[in-house]
């Protein structure tokens, strides 16, 4: 048969594409790119939470938000092992990152400037990211939809450890719980970008939903996030900044304000408060590891050399 | 990350019983490494009780492109399964 038609029979049945399978070069270029950049993400996205490992108030809190860390850099590694298996190369990608020819989730370029930002971020960053993984867990690529399975098996943690820091927060003192309603206002739009523009924008949606790499449009996921957040929201007793937002019972759904494009835009461009220190900080990590990298290398080459002899 | 380190094939038993199952990859330079990072890369939460690293260059597969004439030989031995064969219902224990 064809191999074409194959593939495309494959796919619409919902079966999995495998790595030795073939694929249209289409299907490989755009998977590699989506799952670098989300691996991307994971990495980068260690930072703005890392910055508040050494200040978090308590042992338990330090031991959780380090468990947390240690997951995106696991996500990170399961993500650049599935593109591998399209022919990536490791090196390759972490250079395009570090030279800024690939990206990272919009999100990860605005600071934490207060500590309830970790818990705003498990809650709303997190949540917003299980919304957009967890129908990759039926991605048409096998090695991607088993690391997204697997991605979202822990995020649930943290999302409710997120939730969790919050809820404690709120039962504080007055000025905790200010902290907690400023960092909201700060995510609230931000969370909405992780969906992308709005479909009437968004470039690559009808191929990727043929492919099975999408599987729901950007606008249907906000959705979905927003209908999922303003009971949480509502339990907590915080308040999600947008006049706009209101239930609409001929609807089923909530109704809300778009975010700031531009703003989104701009981040993605480069310009965001934090793209270059981000960019600059994974660069700096990369090149202090060298020695690390090259010095475990000639260990394995003089223990290859040995144990040839013996 | 080290184009340079090999890739690594990891195999993780999740308990006792049950056989050590394909669940992912990684770059380490040797094999003590690559052991080592298999356990923080993909048993985090006691998935695993035993961990196998196999260097990915040694494994050998079937071809997916010959793949219906390679397993066609087992497809028309329909009398290798049980429901084969006709046996009266009063017969007990078969």
């Amino acid at each position: 048969m064809d191999l074409e038609a194959q593939f495309e029979r494959t796919v619409a049945a919902e079966q999995r594409v495998e790595p030795r399978d073939w694929m249209p070069d289409g299907y490989r270029k755009t998977l590699i790119r989506q799952i670098a950049q989300h691996a991307h993400s994971e990495i980068i996205g260690m930072q703005p939470e890392g910055n508040w490992i050494s200040r978090a108030p308590s042992l338990r809190r330090k031991a959780i938000l380090l468990a947390k860390v240690q997951d995106e850099a696991g996500h990170g590694l399961y993500l650049y092992a599935a593109t591998e298996t399209l022919g990536a190369d490791r090196g390759e990608l972490t250079e395009k990152l570090i030279s800024g020819r690939q990206k990272y989730s919009s999100i990860f370029n605005y600071p934490t400037l207060s500590y309830a930002d970790v818990g705003v971020i498990g809650w709303l960053v997190d949540g917003a990211a299980i919304c957009n993984q967890v129908p990759l867990c039926r991605t048409s690529y096998g090695p991607y939809a088993r690391a997204m399975i697997r991605i979202c098996k822990e995020e649930s943690f943290h999302q409710r450890q997120g939730y969790e820091l919050l809820m404690t927060m709120m039962s504080g003192t007055d000025a905790q719980r200010a902290m907690v309603q400023e960092s909201v206002n700060r995510w609230w739009w931000p969370s909405l970008m992780m969906f992308g523009p709005p479909d009437a924008e968004s470039s690559n949606t009808e191929q990727s939903m043929k492919w099975r790499i999408k599987r729901n449009t950007n606008d249907e996921l906000r959705q979905k996030f927003v209908d999922m957040t303003v009971p949480q929201a509502r339990k907590l007793g915080v308040t999600l900044p947008d006049p706009e937002l209101r239930w609409n019972p001929e609807r089923g759904h909530h109704d809300f304000g778009q975010p700031d494009w531009d703003e989104f835009w701009q981040v993605v461009g480069g310009n965001g408060p934090t793209n270059a220190q981000r960019i600059a900080h994974r660069r700096k990590a990369h090149e202090d590891g060298e020695w690390v990298r090259a010095a475990a290398a000639a260990h394995a080459a003089k223990h290859a050399v040995r144990e040839g002899v013996a | 990350m080290s184009s340079s380190w090999p890739l690594w094939e990891v195999f993780v038993r999740g308990k006792r019983g049950l056989n050590h199952v394909h669940v992912g990859s990684l770059h380490a330079p040797d094999a003590e490494m690559a052991v080592r990072n298999a356990r923080d890369v993909y048993t985090r939460r006691n998935e695993g009780v035993s961990i196998w690293v196999v260097p990915a260059a040694a494994i050998t597969a079937s071809s997916p492109d010959e793949k219906d004439p390679f397993f066609e030989p087992s497809g028309d031995k329909v009398y290798r399964h049980p429901t084969f064969y006709e046996i009266p219902e009063d017969v007990p224990h078969l």
